[in-house]
């Protein structure tokens, strides 16, 4: 591991340390050349190195990277059109013409199912990032003040947690988002992130809270205070790098989860609804002629299925690079 | 002296002092290596020990030294994988357990050979209560009724002297405080009428005060009952107390053998003196402690020749090249030192 | 002549034990530390021995200032700083620190040893300018005995030897005058402790240090005290030099604690008079009245149930005890032969 000469007290140096306190005249004596030039390094550092070492992570970024773009720029990855077709061409197979065939309607499905990336992520990442944001911070407040906090942000997060999730996200849906109501694109994706959000951020709260609890008392949380470290430190420094491992592992499943939430709300029709292409639209419509036509079901849910599991993976990496002992 | 040298590997304690004789177990260059995903740990490197009916046998050693790995392979509560026996054999009666089914071997468990653990907290099942889980023993392995059993248990918690054996049979273990939890679990692992326990730092989450009755208990009980006792210890103080014969254990292999005078009054190998050395002495307060200079070594990369020579103040280019065996150097001891003989004739 | 850098009046620290999750009610206290008074001078190490639950840990708790007493105080240089908060808290910290237990738990995996040892500096940003910080961790790196180019490892690349050295150089760092060492070596192998015990002596002669060293392990805190408490039940029970305490033990406590120490010496094995204790240290919660020893001690009388013994001087002894019938007697187990 290391030198064992190293830890030996007997070839201590005498000490050059100046004896005043403050004084803070530099001793480079004694050292050699390299150790100085060394750049110091952190945790996001090392993590950062370990990361580029590993392919999953390339892989697994490689994807979201293609998923991203798709979603910002569909029209850089075909000329087709997602919107609108003929019925003429309704369920015809695959072919070179149309790589993914058409759907009932008429529909260039590889045109589809690259516009529906668009919807599906957007309301899947913002969803996650805005439930761990949430969550996290709400944890982490009961969990760090304790007492009479903790408990009333518990059972306050006990409520929603109390609530179904498609009973609650019909309920809210319902009311903002009604068949008569006729919001944009844009005011949907926000209500159906926001009812995700709303019904998702306790579970993320438990598992901060419990997680700083557990680490709170830790030894080296100690040690920080002694030092005479204030909270701010102490929560960014100690707690959080040491509490955020199970929310990454929770956050990367939850965009997989909130990607097929995103589908059920729309295959209820509270949701997103046509004209609006995603995922979860193509999906729920695909479902009636699954033995006719399988590949209208097969493409989104491919989609669908490599982006989750791009996320998975680099969550995973991110998860095993954050901690030191696994390097 | 020379001549001895030379003799090939002979098993050290064999002099017939006295005791019953017949090997009651025996340990034979036994080889342990955990396999992880960082690389190879030889942990064990050819350990030979024996214990006879009615010895004390203590295995001293520091962490990482294979001392508890060892007694994890005679009881056969290696965890495997990571843990893999790779030679050497574990002889009980003189049939080598590591070649027996697993039903025989569990056979032995609890009757032939039975463990105490360090931290008996966690070692009792938390949800029994103290007297179900001595008194199951006697119900599975002896086949006595309930009433028996419970009968049974609570002479036994009597035996190892818990205060009000009957009312506290009923008793959770949480419900026990240190010490008289160590009791518990030495009764239950006497419950069988072993022929050998094996002790694994039995005192070290210990009080002193406690320390010393839960000592003393186990002489009394290994007295009586004329077990085997294998102690394995960091302490050198609580191994003075107790042991009959030391086997010190480094980076995996046994460094000296010898009986407990011997080895205190003129140790035969460079750790072993480091040892005695660093313990703080009341006879030199104030003084700097003589120490071991540096680490023992990391068990996946375990120095060429004798494990110990980086850190030893003797080491000589031999030390670099040539692995010391285990040898006799004078009466009834060994020592796995190149200058075991030098150190020997010292004044 | 020497001053007292750090006294202690009359501590206590008392702990709640609650029932109930929302309307908690406090259905009793833990009474860790009831009464402790002790000074400790400049320079020199007082040592504080017990067993497991005697309230040493939280007397160290309570030293650091990482809780607020019951009652009593706990005087630096004649200024009450269990009252301080805020800058002048922190401005005390510099003073006063702490080598933790656990070598393995005390120091957070993910940051590096650069940034464990700078983290003082960071958070006293006045003791060295940011560019000079890195060399002064070097240095302090160095000066525990590790290798300075060891600066961007994590602490789990380390053994635990080496670990109490790192939290011994962030101790140090901000060159305190105080250093309260909870059980610093109780933790490591016997060669790595000796190693560990000469680093703090010779940190000790170099900078001057005052220590209070809390220990579990007798003839460690030998080895390094000038005076020694020991306590028993949240108090102290006998106080006085290493000397007055090892070779003149008053209190039954002191004299069965030393005679169970096991000696590294087989010959002395049948000499030995242990005095064998009965059963186990009563529950903080509800010690027992009086002297709270007396149930295990061999020499309680009705005096004993009725009246706390206190810690002063009785005739025929020269150190203060809390035992009315503290009396000298030979404790053969601590000499060496």
């Amino acid at each position: 591991m290391s030198d064992p000469s190293s830890a030996s007290i007997v070839t201590t140096p005498p000490s050059t340390m100046p004896t005043e306190a403050g004084s803070g005249a530099p001793v480079d004596a004694g050292l050699p050349e390299n150790a100085r030039r060394e750049k110091p390094r952190g945790l996001l550092g090392d993590a950062w190195r370990d990361l580029r070492r590993k392919p999953l992570f390339w892989i697994s970024a490689a994807f979201i990277l293609v998923f991203v773009v798709m979603a910002a720029f569909p029209w850089l990855f075909t000329g087709g059109d997602a919107v609108n077709g003929s019925l003429s061409n309704s369920q015809v197979k695959p072919s070179g013409d149309a790589w993914f065939g058409y759907d009932v309607q008429g529909r260039d499905v590889y045109a589809r199912v690259i516009y529906g990336a668009r919807a599906s992520i957007l309301v899947a990442l913002v969803s996650t990032i805005g439930t761990l944001l949430i969550g996290g911070t709400i944890g982490m407040i009961a969990g760090y003040r304790g007492g009479w906090v903790d408990a009333l942000l518990s059972r306050f997060a006990d409520i929603f947690f109390g609530l179904p999730f498609v009973l609650g996200a019909i309920v809210i849906l319902t009311t903002f988002n009604g068949a008569d109501s006729n919001n944009n694109e844009w005011q949907i994706m926000g209500l159906v992130v926001m009812s995700l959000v709303v019904l998702s951020w306790p579970v993320v709260m438990r598992l901060m809270r419990s997680s700083v609890l557990a680490t709170k008392e830790a030894d080296y949380i100690v040690a920080a205070r002694a030092l005479g470290a204030g909270t701010g430190r102490i929560i960014l420094k100690h707690l959080l790098p040491n509490c955020l491992a199970p929310l990454l592992v929770y956050g990367t499943i939850l965009v997989g989860s909130f990607i097929g939430a995103e589908a059920t709300l729309s295959f209820l029709g509270i949701g997103l609804k046509s004209p609006v292409v995603s995922w979860g639209i193509m999906i729920s419509e695909a479902q009636n002629y699954i033995r006719i036509s399988p590949f209208l079901l097969f493409f989104p849910a491919a989609f669908l299925v490599t982006a989750v599991l791009s996320f998975v993976m680099l969550g995973e990496a991110v998860r095993e690079a954050l901690d030191p002992k696994l390097r | 002296m020379s001549d001895i040298l030379v003799t090939e590997q002979s098993k050290p304690g064999a002099d017939g002092s006295g005791r019953p004789s017949g090997r009651l177990l025996e340990v034979e260059d036994l080889r342990v290596e955990f396999r992880t995903r960082d690389g190879v740990a030889k942990v064990i490197n050819g350990v030979t020990y024996h214990v006879d009916a009615g010895e004390t046998l203590a295995v001293l050693g520091e962490s990482g030294s294979g001392k508890s790995v060892t007694a994890q392979t005679i009881m056969g509560i290696l965890d495997t994988p990571p843990g893999f026996v790779t030679g050497g054999q574990v002889r009980f009666h003189g049939k080598d357990m590591l070649a027996m089914s697993a039903e025989e071997r569990r056979r032995i468990r609890g009757e032939g050979i039975a463990m105490v653990f360090q931290d008996a907290l966690s070692a009792l099942n938390p949800v029994f209560t103290v007297g179900f889980q001595i008194a199951e023993q006697f119900r599975v392995r002896r086949g006595l009724s309930r009433a028996d059993a419970k009968k049974r248990a609570i002479e036994m918690l009597d035996q190892v002297k818990i205060p009000n054996a009957k009312g506290r049979f009923s008793n959770y273990p949480h419900q026990f405080s240190g010490g008289m939890r160590q009791r518990a679990m030495i009764a239950m692992s006497l419950a069988l009428d072993p022929e050998v326990l094996i002790a694994d730092e039995p005192t070290t989450a210990l009080d002193v005060t406690v320390q010393a009755q839960i000592m003393d208990l186990l002489a009394e009980m290994q007295r009586e009952r004329q077990m085997g006792l294998i102690l394995i210890t960091h302490d050198l103080g609580v191994v003075a107390d107790v042991a009959d014969r030391i086997a010190v254990m480094y980076a995996g292999r046994i460094v000296e053998e010898a009986n407990v005078y011997d080895l205190y009054a003129k140790p035969a190998h460079p750790y072993t003196i480091g040892l005695i050395d660093s313990i703080p002495r009341m006879d030199e307060k104030g003084q700097q402690l003589r120490t071991i200079k540096g680490l023992p070594p990391n068990l996946m990369n375990i120095p060429p020749g004798c494990p110990f020579n980086p850190r030893c103040p003797m080491a000589q280019p031999v030390c670099r090249e040539k692995v010391p065996p285990l040898l006799q150097v004078g009466v009834s001891r060994a020592s796995a030192c190149h200058f075991a003989e030098e150190l020997v004739n010292r004044d | 002549m020497t001053e007292n850098i750090l006294e202690v009046r009359d501590l206590v620290k008392h702990y709640p034990v609650t029932r109930g999750v929302v309307f908690k009610k406090t259905i009793g206290h833990v009474k860790a530390v009831d009464g402790v008074s002790m000074e400790l001078r400049s320079g020199e190490t007082l040592g504080v021995v017990g067993e497991s639950g005697c309230g040493k840990s939280t007397l160290a708790r309570v030293l650091m200032n990482l809780e607020r007493p019951t009652a009593g105080s706990v005087l630096y240089k004649g200024q009450d700083i269990s009252k301080l908060s805020g800058g002048a808290l922190r401005r005390l910290r510099r003073q006063i620190q702490l080598v933790m237990q656990d070598p393995y738990t005390s120091l957070n995996p993910r940051m590096t040893v650069g940034d464990l040892i700078g983290e003082p500096f960071e958070i006293h940003p006045d003791v060295a300018p940011r560019g000079s910080r890195r060399q002064k961790v070097k240095e302090l790196l160095d000066l525990v005995g590790l290798n300075p180019e060891h600066i961007n490892r994590y602490p789990h690349q380390f053994s635990g030897g080496q670990r109490q050295r790192i939290g011994i150089a962030r101790a140090l760092a901000l060159r305190p005058e105080i250093i309260i060492c909870d059980e610093p070596v109780s933790a490591l192998d016997v060669s790595i402790q000796a190693q560990v015990m000469n680093l703090l002596e010779k940190l000790q002669d170099e900078f001057g240090l005052s220590y209070v060293f809390i220990a579990h392990d007798l003839s460690v805190v030998r080895h390094l005290s000038d005076r020694v408490a020991v306590m028993y039940l949240g108090k102290i029970v006998e106080i006085g030099t290493e000397d007055e305490i090892y070779e003149r033990p008053t209190h039954p406590y002191t004299q069965a604690l030393l005679s169970a120490v096991p000696v590294p010496d087989p010959t002395l094995r049948d000499q030995k008079a242990i005095i064998r204790l009965t059963g186990d240290v009563p529950s903080p919660v509800s010690p027992p009245s009086g002297c709270r020893f007396r149930t295990r001690c061999w020499k309680a009388q009705d005096v004993c149930a009725e009246q706390v013994p206190l810690l002063e001087i009785r005739s025929g002894s020269d150190h203060p005890s809390a035992c009315h019938f503290a009396e000298k007697r030979e404790i053969v187990a601590t000499h060496e032969a």
